[in-house]
């Protein structure tokens, strides 16, 4: 495999995942409208506010540093099209190597140091209160995210290789038939929503007590490349849910790759209807539920797998 | 029609501004905003911060404490942004046009695009306006 060939299909893969986010945040938007019983958005609709966004003027605020604060959303936006190009790669020739879920568990982290950065260049009060916030929110789900991951690792004969972990699935049946598997899916299902950064957990830019939190100064394209990544993690962590727990990746024809569509569709669902189902927790309530709660049955989970169940 | 423009008439984010309203405006606002009249069916959101909207939907005479805030608030707004006045008092100055307190109408201290009339006006009153600004906008 050659530079310009992988190149190619980065850009690729970077447009069909841009696409599909605006349409992964569409659904979530309409199903939010119609749980309150609303008609909700065109589908159009974030698409639209892309193009605005990118023909808005971009505001630099005088105290903050200038280059970060330019280049964090970009550096956010790359890691969220590398993590998005690993796994298309991944179920569609089947190319892995060892070790690659630690290289992706890492790039998931990136959008958020990314925000982190972000706010702290800009030097708002209302950013700093909300990149705290972050910083202890990503301390709190990562321990929860990674024993949701450590499962399927242990259950497919210790390995680190995604796709090894697809083949398993593949030979003896999805992850999520299993009573480790129901455990480690909840588990990662939760921790999920921490690292989108939906509702329960969107204490970071929450808008109704710290006014858009760490994107506060942020405005015109800058902006956009923030929801940008929002909508594409939106659609890469399902995507690698989806991938560990609920097997079954090989797409032969149109009727393999709608239950693969389907597969997708059901896990965002489920985060969907959490976040429209629960209110907004406090940092230390969160604190103390991922640390706490989901963490011990993470490693229930975890023992439970080594017994082999 | 450029594109710029016509993607802004499809998402408009909305920023509350109040400039010392008697509160009778902000709650039609507060109400309009609500599923009753599910104003994201026209791309329409509430947005945290003055950065991140389009519309200024300002309510209340403007009085003296509050025009450097205005003024403020609409400089930190990128362009192209919509100005809104609500209410009678954003538009004219209403009742209390004689005050010791009163520096506006609002189109005295920024450039105003709409204006809504209403003591207060309806949630439906203040969609017609928008509606109608929308199908001028070029």
């Amino acid at each position: 495999m050659n530079i310009a060939y992988l190149l190619f299909w980065f850009i690729l893969y970077s447009v069909i995942l841009s696409i599909s986010g605006f349409i992964a945040g569409w659904i979530d938007r309409k199903i939010t409208a119609r749980v309150q019983w609303r008609v909700g958005p065109p589908w159009y609709q974030n698409f639209v506010d892309f193009i605005k966004l990118t023909g808005k003027e971009v505001l630099i605020p005088e105290g903050g540093n200038k280059f970060i604060f330019v280049f964090s959303p970009v550096l956010g936006l790359i890691a969220a099209f590398c993590v998005g190009t690993i796994l298309f790669f991944v179920f569609r020739e089947g190319f892995g190597f060892s070790g690659d879920i630690i290289l992706i568990v890492y790039l998931l982290t990136i959008p958020s140091l990314s925000i982190i950065l972000g706010g702290s260049s800009s030097g708002n009060v209302l950013a700093s209160v909300g990149i705290s916030r972050e910083l202890k929110l990503l301390l709190s789900y990562e321990l929860p995210f990674i024993c949701g991951i450590v499962i399927p690792a242990l259950k497919a004969n210790s390995t680190t290789s995604l796709i090894e972990i697809i083949k398993f699935q593949q030979m003896n049946g999805s992850n999520i038939l299993s009573l480790s598997g129901i455990i480690g899916f909840i588990v990662i299902l939760i921790a999920s929503t921490g690292k989108l950064g939906v509702v329960p957990f969107d204490l970071s830019e929450a808008e109704t007590e710290i006014a858009g939190g760490s994107l506060i100064e942020y405005s015109g394209i800058l902006l956009g490349f923030y929801k940008l990544t929002k909508s594409i993690l939106l659609v890469i962590v399902p995507l690698f849910i989806v991938l560990l727990y609920l097997g079954g990746t090989e797409i032969t024809g149109f009727g393999s790759f709608l239950i693969f569509v389907l597969k997708y569709l059901i896990v965002l669902i489920l985060i969907t209807l959490i976040r429209n189902t629960n209110p907004r927790l406090r940092i230390d309530q969160a604190l103390k539920f991922f640390w706490g709660w989901l963490t011990l049955i993470g490693i229930i989970g975890i023992l439970i797998t080594l017994m082999g169940f | 029609m450029s594109l710029k423009i016509k993607a802004l008439k499809k998402s408009l984010w909305v920023y509350h501004v109040s400039t010392g309203s008697c509160n009778n405006c902000d709650i039609e606002i507060l109400d309009l905003l609500t599923p009753r009249f599910d104003v994201e069916r026209f791309g329409i959101i509430l947005a945290g911060s003055p950065r991140h909207a389009d519309v200024l939907l300002c309510t209340g005479i403007v009085n003296k404490k509050c025009v450097e805030r205005v003024k403020e608030v609409y400089e930190q707004t990128p362009k192209p942004c919509v100005v809104v006045a609500v209410g009678a008092c954003a538009c004219s100055g209403g009742i209390f046009r004689h005050g010791y307190q009163m520096a506006g109408p609002l189109d005295k201290i920024i450039p105003v695009h709409v204006y809504i009339p209403g003591c207060p006006p309806k949630p439906e009153a203040i969609i017609a306006g928008i509606v109608k600004f929308l199908k001028e906008l070029k």
